[in-house]
């Protein structure tokens, strides 16, 4: 508990002297009080991220139903700026490239190894689990903001340029064009009750980029996973190395990017040594004032 | 043979040279006696923004012409980027690159400059392909509320910058986007070096700004209530000579996206890459440049198959392109870093059969085999 005292008094002086008036706020001090969907256990048509081989060419994902047996718990909203620039100035996250300390606003310019050392500071100064959703966590919390990434071009075309004019045309005509973050409820909230699901910040998520080649049968014969790219969900599925932050620096000559890479978390459900780690960073808390 | 160039560089020494100029008129001069302007028909053209370019006969028909066009500069905010960073623009109709007139060899160009009393500052036009009165600038310099014309011949076939110059802050308006393309086609249309006509589907024009945004204290992108607060700053960051944005058309990804260019396999198309102020190297990912040329002008051969070619600061390119295979090509400048980081980068999107002669894919990506 030490090092945990240490680390607030530091943040709580930091922020004050540093961040100015706009940090003040007792909410960015301590631990944020953030508020948690949760997600009710459910069943989902998912189709799998990464690309697809079949006979040689590349096809659509192969689309499977995946079974939440327990619900989980998601943040209702992306980490916001300020609360990610409280670890910052705990000096567990590097600075984000969005020079912004807004509560309103979320985070965005951080890598995938930003969002898990932010993560890790989170359970650190709560005692709870904090981590990273896989894809297809993310996916069934976005519900029907999910977008399915599938061509339904014919398969096995001898012009490898159609599948990839398809997707360049599909997204571009996705396209909103304003990367500007927008204050947090600004993209609405979906059925399931989180906000901002598919505005314009993507998400990192826990899953490595895949690829694989499908048999006759549909199914998957064999795959190569690369961990140091993560899908990035959104608007349309991304893959991004684990230290880019910013998609646009990226992404590749001639595709589309993301316009912003943030985050949100995913609460794993609390051991007792967990909750005895709980109640005393609401002890400090209060003694911090 | 000997031109007044060559043996004023020096290349032919001696006063029997001297004296041989003095009695050799210009070829070019010699050849077309001057004519009663006034009896030549005229046309207006309407211009269009860019990447586009009004329509043109490749090939010219009937004799020269009086060709009119009318520019109004305006005064203007633009955002530049994606994040919304906003420049106090100057422009010629509102676009960036202003937009491409294009005449025939032998035509006269009768150009109105427009300013609108609205506007804050003095402007004027400089034509590279106008001889004398420092291209017009001289003869044009419009203060807000005013409005000139004036007439040049274009006596030289090829894709020429114009610009703004205003005594004492030329570079400042150049950079603040008053600067287009005038494309002067030879009469009898584009040649490859052993006189065979090219023909082209369609013209992408890319006008290439390098643009200095000044920062406040965290490094943000500022915003200015007016050109003239905007002044000193961007004067400051200008004369540092690295550019906080590089761009095609005005803004990073103007041409990306729903805006990307398109075209089809078979398909030959003209570009044209004007760069006002700084130097250039388009490359085009997946193709070539079958015809370039590099510096412009019509009266030189092209060359041939290139990879990259060079745009001089102050000039404009051609090059011409058959699309062979189907896809999204980026079309950048291939200092990488501007392409990727500052913004000079387009997309081509090209639909068509897939060619497998040209390249296949013998291997998908898949684990490497163990043996």
């Amino acid at each position: 508990m030490r090092l945990m005292i240490e680390a607030a008094l530091a943040a709580a002086t930091a922020l004050t002297a540093v961040l100015g008036p706009a940090l003040q706020h007792p909410e960015t001090r301590a631990a944020p009080a953030l508020p948690i969907v949760v997600v009710a256990p459910g069943t989902f048509a998912f189709r799998s991220p990464g690309e697809y081989l079949k006979n040689g060419w590349p096809v659509d994902a192969p689309e499977r139903t995946v079974t939440f047996q327990r619900g989980f718990e998601i943040m209702k909203d992306e980490v916001s700026a300020a609360d990610y620039a409280a670890c910052v100035a705990d000096g567990a996250c590097k600075a984000s490239e969005s020079g912004t300390a807004s509560a309103a606003l979320p985070v965005t310019g951080v890598s995938y190894r930003d969002a898990v050392a932010y993560a890790a500071w989170l359970s650190a100064k709560t005692g709870e689990n904090w981590r990273l959703p896989t894809d297809e966590e993310w996916s069934f919390a976005a519900a029907e903001r999910l977008h399915d990434d599938s061509l339904g071009l014919p398969q096995e075309s001898g012009n490898p340029a159609a599948r990839w004019l398809a997707r360049y045309r599909a997204e571009a005509a996705d396209d909103k064009r304003d990367t500007q973050p927008k204050p947090f409820g600004s993209f609405g909230t979906n059925s399931k009750g989180l906000a901002d699901i598919s505005g314009n910040v993507w998400e990192w998520t826990a899953t490595c980029y895949t690829r694989a080649v499908v048999g006759n049968d549909g199914q998957v014969a064999h795959s190569t996973e690369n961990c140091g790219v993560r899908v990035v969900a959104g608007r349309h599925r991304g893959y991004m190395s684990t230290f880019i932050r910013d998609g646009r620096s990226g992404g590749c000559a001639a595709g589309l990017a993301p316009d912003n890479l943030g985050f949100r978390l995913v609460r794993e459900k609390l051991s007792l040594v967990g909750r005895m780690r709980l109640l005393a960073a609401e002890a400090l808390q209060g003694w911090l004032g | 043979m000997l031109t007044r160039r060559e043996a004023l560089m020096g290349t032919v020494a001696g006063a029997a040279t001297a004296a041989l100029l003095t009695t050799m008129p210009e070829a070019r001069a010699a050849a077309e006696p001057p004519s009663d302007i006034s009896k030549l028909p005229r046309e207006h053209v309407e211009l269009v923004a860019p990447p586009f370019v009004h329509a043109h006969d490749q090939v010219a028909i009937g004799g020269p012409k009086v060709v009119q066009f009318h520019l109004t500069v305006k005064e203007q905010p633009m955002v530049i980027d994606d994040e919304g960073t906003t420049m106090q623009a100057m422009t010629y109709n509102g676009s960036i690159p202003a937009p491409m007139m294009v005449v025939h060899e032998g035509d006269y160009v009768e150009l109105t400059l427009t300013n609108p009393e609205t506007n804050q500052m003095l402007h004027n036009i400089d034509v590279h392909a106008a001889t004398g009165g420092l291209g017009g600038a001289k003869l044009m310099d419009v203060n807000p509320g005013e409005q000139a014309t004036f007439r040049f011949k274009a006596t030289r076939a090829g894709a020429f910058v114009y610009h703004c110059a205003p005594a004492g802050m030329i570079p400042w308006h150049v950079v603040s986007g008053m600067n287009g393309a005038l494309l002067v086609l030879p009469r009898d249309g584009v040649k490859d070096g052993d006189g065979r006509r090219l023909k082209y589907d369609r013209v992408f024009y890319i006008g290439e700004s390098d643009f200095y945004i000044p920062r406040d204290a965290k490094g943000k992108f500022r915003k200015y209530a007016s050109l003239g607060d905007a002044y000193a700053d961007t004067l400051e960051v200008m004369r540092g000579l690295i550019p906080t944005h590089v761009v095609f058309n005005g803004k990073a990804n103007a041409l990306t996206g729903e805006h990307a260019l398109k075209a089809k396999v078979g398909e030959t198309v003209l570009i044209i890459h004007s760069e006002a102020n700084r130097d250039t190297r388009p490359h085009l990912i997946g193709g070539h440049g079958d015809y370039v040329w590099e510096q412009g002008k019509f009266a030189n051969p092209p060359e041939k198959d290139l990879e990259t070619w060079f745009v001089r600061g102050g000039s404009a390119c051609a090059a011409l392109y058959t699309f062979r295979q189907p896809g999204v090509y980026a079309y950048v400048n291939h200092n990488l870093i501007e392409a990727a980081e500052l913004g000079a980068t387009a997309h081509i999107m090209v639909d068509g059969e897939w060619n497998d002669d040209l390249m296949a894919q013998v291997q998908a990506p898949i684990p490497i085999p163990t043996h």
